[in-house]
């Protein structure tokens, strides 16, 4: 099997490829949805006894939420619930949602799912996406379950894209298997920024966030911290961008003489 | 008289009708003939009570023997030995009531039961239909005489008046609002007021014996004032008099509280060939559901809680019930919901009769079905997702968090059905930052190294060491005295950041010298995010 030359073809050939693929591959950055729309079905992996992975969680899907451009017939105001499924295990090691500490907007309109077999939780998440009154879903998974395979993440991602809910998967202690996930985070703790007032005390919470695999964006890490208000990234190394400008396999169209 | 009368009473008519015998009635028509045989003969019914068996209820022939209710069946033996006995029936007279306060509403609008055997009935505006008040009296005596029920009844302005002419009155009296009211009440005994037992044994003693005495002290002028301190305290009408008199006279309301009658909803299907295969008891159930969904739509409701009963070839009867998180009267809903409780049925040598029936319904308005093709890529709804996340996990699966009056951080979240309304709660400080998680129970750390100021350095939880970075805090919890024990230690909560960024809530259960126990330990209760 051998793949045609791209450099020996036209370049008017690439104008519009060109345009599609620098749509396509456009970096992925805090408030995107407002371009693309919401990202359906993200994975992010986590540590155990390690928050991070639920705060980045809800911090990608507040930061959709706000950013995503609303229909016209509806209300200023979003009151959908959001669904929060939980296996006995994940609880047990990462803890349940508490209420007074979750962003302010969500308090009062969270529903949370204790699900005692991870095909339980499959079964919730799936029922929780086909429902039209959920802004999105969160769900946290322990371990590599046998249940969780490329099938049943396929099925979430179809659910997903079909009812238009993000899913926002949290998987503590997995490897990264297989699956269909759009993105795919690998996240931790990081060191926070000095607080306002007491120079002592930890500051709002930051995270190193890795997109390992992402169907429409480069790959690359990033420190995210935020608040209840925005979400923000910078970038750990300026260089991998450049690097992997062109990484829409076949769509390079001059290569740049020191790779060669 | 008339000129404190209030208009409004006398603008009502209300019918009440005493069945001064109905528990022997009942108990004679609902037999044979061998039961009407012992019309002449003594007989009374009875009841068990710790100290043996007491009379309840007694007949003409037992009456002349001398056997009155309420004696006990010993007595009544040695005054006429060769008494019959039966047994009583409370809860049949009651339910039997009942049925006729729903009967008797063929005499007016709504009819109220005034137990043990008495019904209330509102003929307001309705006796020209019957060609006048005798007349709905004759009628209501030839109804109930068809019956063989033997009664009393009365017309009047008022329930209270009403009651007092049906019980103590004369057959068929029918009291005018205008006039006579109070006069014609003034020979009834006090007892017509319906006041307690004890009540009445102080108002003999006080000499007063007729509602016309009671009427002549108020008309004296101080005398309602005595019988008003006497009384004071007396808050229940059935306990003061003169909330009673007022209410016969209608100067103060009497709400009455009218029988309704609701039907559940059910639907059944009998099988012709016994079915053994689920993909059949599938089929069957879709069915009900579509028939109990029209059954519903025509009412204008929706089921809460439904059940289905599977009646088995051998006797034996399987009932699945099933609760919805909201009214709902869509069958692919209900056949789905029901799907999954069946898994475990055994049907044995087959299931020949099957009935879904809504034992909760509620007020559900029709609406417009979506006839655009995009409705269909709707989704569900919420109270639906929740329906089907409850049959699948249980109950207790699926809740909200609300807020608890607590200061104890545990305590000051609680756990509620998903769409329960949510309780007030004041709202939270915001300078106390809280931890995104909370572990189910606190674990405890052991610190390796604490600075002097009082918090760890460096501890181990799960088997890693965390050396602490920031800190912020101590925010002292002090115990809820008011619940807790005396010995119970207060907390020292802080919040502190890792040298890898993980952030935590960590306490200090005591402080040293506190007297209640040895050195404080440390526990690991929260996860920032």
């Amino acid at each position: 099997m051998s793949y045609a030359d791209l450099s020996s073809l036209p370049i008017t050939a690439f104008e519009d490829v060109a345009a599609l693929s620098a749509r396509r591959s456009v970096r992925w950055r805090p408030g995107l949805a407002a371009v693309q729309g919401a990202a359906h079905h993200t994975e992010v992996f986590t540590a155990s006894g390690d928050a991070a992975g639920a705060g980045v969680a809800l911090a990608l899907a507040l930061d959709d939420l706000r950013h995503l451009p609303r229909a016209d017939g509806s209300e200023a105001d979003d009151r959908r619930n959001v669904l929060w499924v939980q296996t006995r295990d994940a609880a047990r090691l990462n803890g349940r949602p508490y209420r007074a500490g979750l962003p302010q907007s969500l308090q009062s309109r969270l529903i949370h799912v204790m699900a005692e077999k991870a095909e339980d939780a499959l079964f919730a998440l799936e029922e929780g996406l086909r429902c039209r009154d959920f802004a999105f879903v969160i769900g946290e998974m322990a371990g590599n379950a046998k249940a969780l395979d490329f099938t049943a993440s396929r099925r979430l991602t179809l659910m997903s894209e079909r009812h238009g809910i993000p899913l926002f998967l949290v998987r503590i202690d997995a490897a990264h298997d297989l699956s269909s996930a759009r993105m795919r985070w690998e996240v931790a703790s990081a060191p926070s920024a000095a607080s306002a007032w007491n120079a002592q005390a930890p500051g709002d919470p930051a995270w190193k966030a890795e997109l390992f695999r992402a169907r429409s964006h480069a790959p690359g890490t990033w420190t995210l911290s935020g608040g209840d208000t925005a979400l923000t990234a910078s970038k750990l190394r300026e260089d991998t961008d450049r690097a992997v400008a062109g990484w829409t396999a076949g769509l390079q169209h001059r290569r740049s003489p020191r790779a060669r | 008289m008339s000129a404190n009368t209030p208009d409004a009473a006398s603008s009502r008519r209300i019918l009440s009708i005493w069945l001064p015998a109905m528990a022997m009635d009942r108990w004679r028509n609902a037999g044979d003939e061998g039961r009407r045989s012992l019309d002449n003969r003594p007989l009374v019914l009875i009841a068990d009570t710790a100290h043996g068996p007491r009379i309840e209820a007694v007949n003409r022939a037992g009456m002349v023997a001398g056997a009155r209710r309420g004696m006990m069946l010993a007595d009544a033996r040695t005054l006429c030995p060769d008494i019959v006995t039966a047994p009583s029936d409370p809860a049949g007279d009651l339910a039997f009531l009942e049925k006729l306060a729903i009967w008797a509403r063929r005499w007016g609008p709504w009819s109220a039961m005034d137990a043990p055997d008495g019904l209330l009935v509102d003929v307001t505006a309705v006796p020209h239909l019957f060609g006048g008040e005798e007349r709905l009296v004759a009628d209501v005596e030839a109804a109930f005489a068809r019956r063989e029920l033997g009664l009393r009844c009365a017309i009047a302005p008022t329930a209270g008046a009403a009651w007092a002419l049906s019980h103590f009155g004369p057959q068929g009296a029918i009291l005018e609002g205008q006039g006579d009211f109070e006069a014609r009440l003034a020979d009834l005994p006090v007892a017509a007021l319906r006041l307690d037992d004890d009540v009445l044994t102080v108002l003999r003693r006080l000499g007063l014996k007729r509602l016309g005495d009671l009427a002549g002290i108020e008309n004296g002028g101080s005398g309602r004032d005595a019988i008003q301190r006497r009384f004071r305290n007396r808050k229940s009408p059935a306990a003061n008099p003169l909330i009673r008199l007022d209410q016969i006279l209608g100067r103060v309301p009497e709400p009455l509280l009218p029988v309704v009658p609701q039907h559940m909803p059910l639907v059944q299907r009998r099988l012709m060939e016994p079915i053994r295969h689920r993909q059949l008891l599938d089929k069957v159930v879709e069915d009900l559901a579509q028939d109990m969904a029209r059954e519903l739509e025509g009412r204008g409701e929706g089921a809460r809680r439904l059940e289905l009963g599977l009646w088995r070839v051998d006797g034996e009867v399987v009932v699945r019930r099933l609760e919805m998180a909201s009214a709902t009267r869509e069958a692919t809903h209900i056949c789905r919901l029901f799907a999954a409780r069946l898994d475990d049925v055994d049907a044995g040598f087959g299931i020949e009769m099957l009935r879904l029936r809504a034992s909760w319904s509620e007020p559900l308005a029709l609406e417009q079905g979506d006839i655009e093709a995009a409705a269909e890529t709707h989704g569900t709804s919420l109270a639906a997702c929740i329906d089907r996340l409850t049959v699948r996990l249980g109950v207790k699966a699926v809740s909200r968090p609300v807020a608890f009056a607590s200061h104890i951080p545990e305590r000051a979240q609680r756990w509620q059905p998903p769409l329960a309304p949510e309780p007030a709660s004041q709202g939270e400080l915001a300078f106390h930052k809280r931890p995104l998680k909370m572990l189910d129970k606190a674990e405890r750390i052991s610190v390796l190294y604490a600075t002097p100021d009082g918090y760890p350095k460096r501890f181990r939880w799960r088997g890693g060491v965390h050396e602490v970075t920031r800190v912020e805090g101590p925010e002292r919890i002090a115990p809820e005295w008011w619940r807790e024990r005396g010995s119970t230690r207060l907390r020292d909560y802080y919040r502190i950041e890792d040298d890898r960024g993980r952030r935590y809530w960590i306490y200090r259960l005591g402080i040293v010298g506190d007297g209640r126990g040895g050195a404080p330990d440390w526990y690991l209760q929260g996860l920032c995010a």
